[in-house]
């Protein structure tokens, strides 16, 4: 273990021990009253000043969400959501004209991302990383887009996509997950305010890590991006994505959608940690996050893959999933999910086979603690036309003390008999014991519990960039430094 | 070194040291033997500080820098970064934690509080390969998860390994022959002897006396309900060998 000698800068904040993240920013905010209805969604569209094939996709999403039910089937309750008592967009009030570079952008915005550790100003912000800040209904701001354009990349908010690319966006916007898909995409497409658009061009490596930061500000506000990524052939592209939100006694609907398309040779790697405010310890507030993220891998010998955080949130509903069209293409979906007080997580992967030759891997990690419940759900599906397909997939839970649950439900479906498919599932705990035993090998508590949950995530832990990973460390060691012992 | 005295300690609610007193000087290895439940266990995890163990009263003394310390309410690390060390009679496996890893953690971790030096992945690697030369283990243990798929033997070697590992002043060995057949005896005895010096001390725990024919003890104590009932020297081991405990109960 060389942590000692190398451990990159971290945010101050992450070391902290309660939800430091929790404060509310102050600002003057362009907000729509609460309810949804066509008038609110042409409200949105026309704030954006969008073209009319936009107006037309959300009213059909919208009409199509009206015929339709909020599913159930997830391995949790919660009270019902009253979508008439949420407002679906809140901005930042704008003071003159749009801000031409990061510097002109809202001092207390720009305070806020600060205090998260993400720095946007010019002079600041991080080496290696361009960031789209998406604050409430907005995107507030990105960096590095200058140097971005000069090779061809577009990475912008994707309401400015619709202006700059547009035909990049009908094109591909939907293609993944449709607006019939399910009720939180449904909801989604029809009163998405922002997200991030991304577009790589034919051969280009992206240089720097893209990122997006997503805050939830305003009250009873609903967060609902949606966010688009394009490799072209033979690009790469690595995308990260934080979340955090304050500390509210009502719960919050975050519904996101997030389409990743990979044609030919192109590669995409989305790393999320996700750290939405997930309540008290007793269950009251936090967020509730149903996200559709998808990816589909068109071109032959392309890849997706996922790897996910999910440390926040009272309800977690989330399926990073991938469609593996073209041949040769692959699908890897690595995720450390981790429960605490009275937090529900039913999260998992969809690996959809079509191509022949390709091949899928799933490394699930669950940790529960308190009174929290934490599911995986996985689809392996192998279509007729999949010859030679191969998947692995491998399911551990860890217990922390003994009010809290985790299930597993994997659904394997093998349409062609050539296919390989392994599945491994374990569930192990975390106890005093082993804490014990490596304190008294020198080692401090907090330590020890660094030690058992970064050899547990270990598979995942190496798959996010490095900054990433000892953030994501460290948040795990925070979240469970009173559960264990 | 180490004075414990009139000790009371409980877990979960039962007391079961009743009054015990030891006292282990620099340089003696003292046999601690007894019957099944006679708190043998429960000495050791005291002396370690398991948070699930209390002591209700009493003294329990470490020699920390010439200077007689007491234990209580320390915290296992502290005792270990004081140069304890406790070999565990059923040691604990941690997934996905190599072996190397987690003990260049610990060594560190000592050298820190110690003020000396680190020691980097490279030089570590070198110096585990030579401390398990002495316990004939195998290179593999190296990369593997910390006593994860280890057999009984394999686990008690490299809880002798962690000792050679960490040198410590004071080391407590619990029923480490519990499991063991002849010749993973006769190597694990040979790895603790190697450690057995004049600035250092043993206390061997142990139900069966075999383990005393490769450890030489310098003192042997018979514990009984809680307390020490009888201390000699080598010959009680002996004694218990062919007449049992019952004597020295009744």
């Amino acid at each position: 273990m060389t942590q000692e000698k190398e451990k990159p800068q971290v945010p101050e904040s992450v070391l902290s021990g309660e939800y430091k993240y929790g404060f509310v920013t102050d600002v003057d905010s362009d907000t729509l009253p609460k309810g949804l209805n066509e008038d609110v969604i042409r409200l949105i569209s026309s704030k954006k000043g969008e073209p009319s094939f936009m107006l037309q996709w959300r009213l059909k999403a919208y009409r199509y969400w009206l015929t339709i039910k909020e599913p159930h089937w997830a391995n949790f309750q919660y009270d019902p959501i009253d979508y008439q008592d949420i407002r679906y967009y809140s901005a930042p009030k704008k003071k003159g004209t749009d801000p031409k570079s990061m510097d002109e952008v809202d001092a207390e915005i720009v305070k806020t991302f600060e205090k998260l550790g993400i720095p946007l100003s010019e002079q600041k912000r991080l080496s290696g990383v361009a960031v789209d800040a998406v604050f409430d209904s907005v995107s507030v701001g990105t960096t590095h887009q200058k140097d971005l354009e000069k090779m061809g990349i577009i990475f912008c908010p994707i309401s400015e996509a619709l202006h700059k690319c547009p035909e990049l966006v009908q094109k591909y916007l939907g293609s993944v997950v449709p607006v019939t898909d399910n009720f939180f995409a449904a909801l989604n497409a029809a009163v998405f305010t922002d997200g991030s658009f991304c577009y790589i061009p034919p051969g280009v490596r992206c240089p720097v890590e893209l990122s997006t930061y997503f805050r939830i500000n305003a009250k009873d506000t609903g967060q609902f991006e949606r966010t688009l990524i394009i490799a072209d052939k033979g690009s790469y592209v690595s995308y990260l994505e934080g979340c955090t939100a304050p500390v509210r006694d009502e719960n919050q609907l975050h519904a996101a959608v997030v389409e990743l398309i990979a044609l030919d040779d192109a590669q995409i790697k989305y790393s999320t940690v996700q750290n939405w405010y997930a309540g008290d310890r007793d269950g009251k507030g936090g967020i509730y996050n149903f996200v559709t993220k998808r990816g589909k891998c068109v071109g032959h010998r392309s890849k997706i893959s996922w790897t996910q955080v999910e440390a926040g949130s009272a309800i977690t509903w989330k399926y990073p999933s991938c469609i593996l069209k073209g041949d040769y293409s692959v699908g890897e979906f690595y995720s450390v999910a981790l429960t605490n007080n009275c937090m529900k997580a039913d999260t998992g992967t969809k690996m959809i086979h079509m191509g022949q030759h390709t091949r899928s891997t799933i490394i699930s990690k669950g940790i529960s603690s308190d009174r929290s419940h934490n599911s995986y759900r996985g689809l392996v599906k192998i279509m007729p036309t999949a010859t030679g397909a191969r998947n692995f997939s491998q399911c551990d839970s860890m217990l922390v003390g003994n009010n809290c649950s985790a299930n597993t439900f994997p659904d394997i479906q093998i349409k062609n008999n050539t296919a390989v498919v392994e599945h491994e599932a374990t569930t192990s705990k975390i106890n005093t014991e082993q804490i014990f035993y490596l304190q008294s090998r020198g080692l401090t508590k907090e330590e020890s519990i660094s030690l058992v949950i970064n050899g547990f995530c270990k598979e995942v832990f190496k798959t996010l960039p490095l900054e990433f990973a000892v953030e994501a460390v460290r948040l795990l060691e925070m979240k469970l430094e009173n559960s264990v012992g | 070194m180490l004075s414990i005295k009139d000790l009371y300690a409980s877990v979960e609610g039962n007391q079961i040291l009743k009054g015990l007193s030891l006292s282990v000087k620099a340089g003696e290895v003292h046999a601690i033997m007894g019957p099944n439940g006679s708190g043998k266990s429960t000495l050791s995890k005291v002396v370690a500080g398991h948070p699930q163990y209390a002591v209700d009263s009493g003294s329990i003394d470490l020699e920390i820098a010439g200077k007689m310390t007491s234990l209580i309410g320390m915290e296992p690390d502290e005792r270990a970064r004081e140069g304890l060390f406790l070999a565990f009679q059923y040691p604990v496996e941690i997934p996905g934690v190599p072996t190397s890893e987690f003990l260049r953690s610990s060594y560190n971790a000592v050298c820190r509080h110690h003020g000396l030096e680190e020691m980097d992945p490279i030089d570590f690697d070198g110096f585990l390969r030579e401390k398990m030369k002495v316990l004939e283990m195998d290179d593999k243990y190296i990369d593997r998860a910390v006593n994860v798929d280890f057999s009984g033997g394999e686990k008690k070697r490299n809880e002798i390994l962690q000792m050679a590992v960490l040198n410590p002043r004071l080391a407590v060995l619990d029923e480490t022959d519990s499991g063991l057949d002849v010749d993973s005896m006769k190597i694990v005895a040979h790895g603790v002897n190697t450690l057995r010096s004049k600035r250092n001390a043993m206390v061997v725990i142990t139900h069966y006396q075999r383990l005393l024919n490769y450890i030489k003890p310098d003192i042997v104590h018979v514990l009984h309900q809680g307390r020490i009932i009888k201390t000699a020297g080598p010959e009680l081991a002996l004694e218990v060998e062919t007449r049992g405990y019952d004597w020295l109960i009744k």
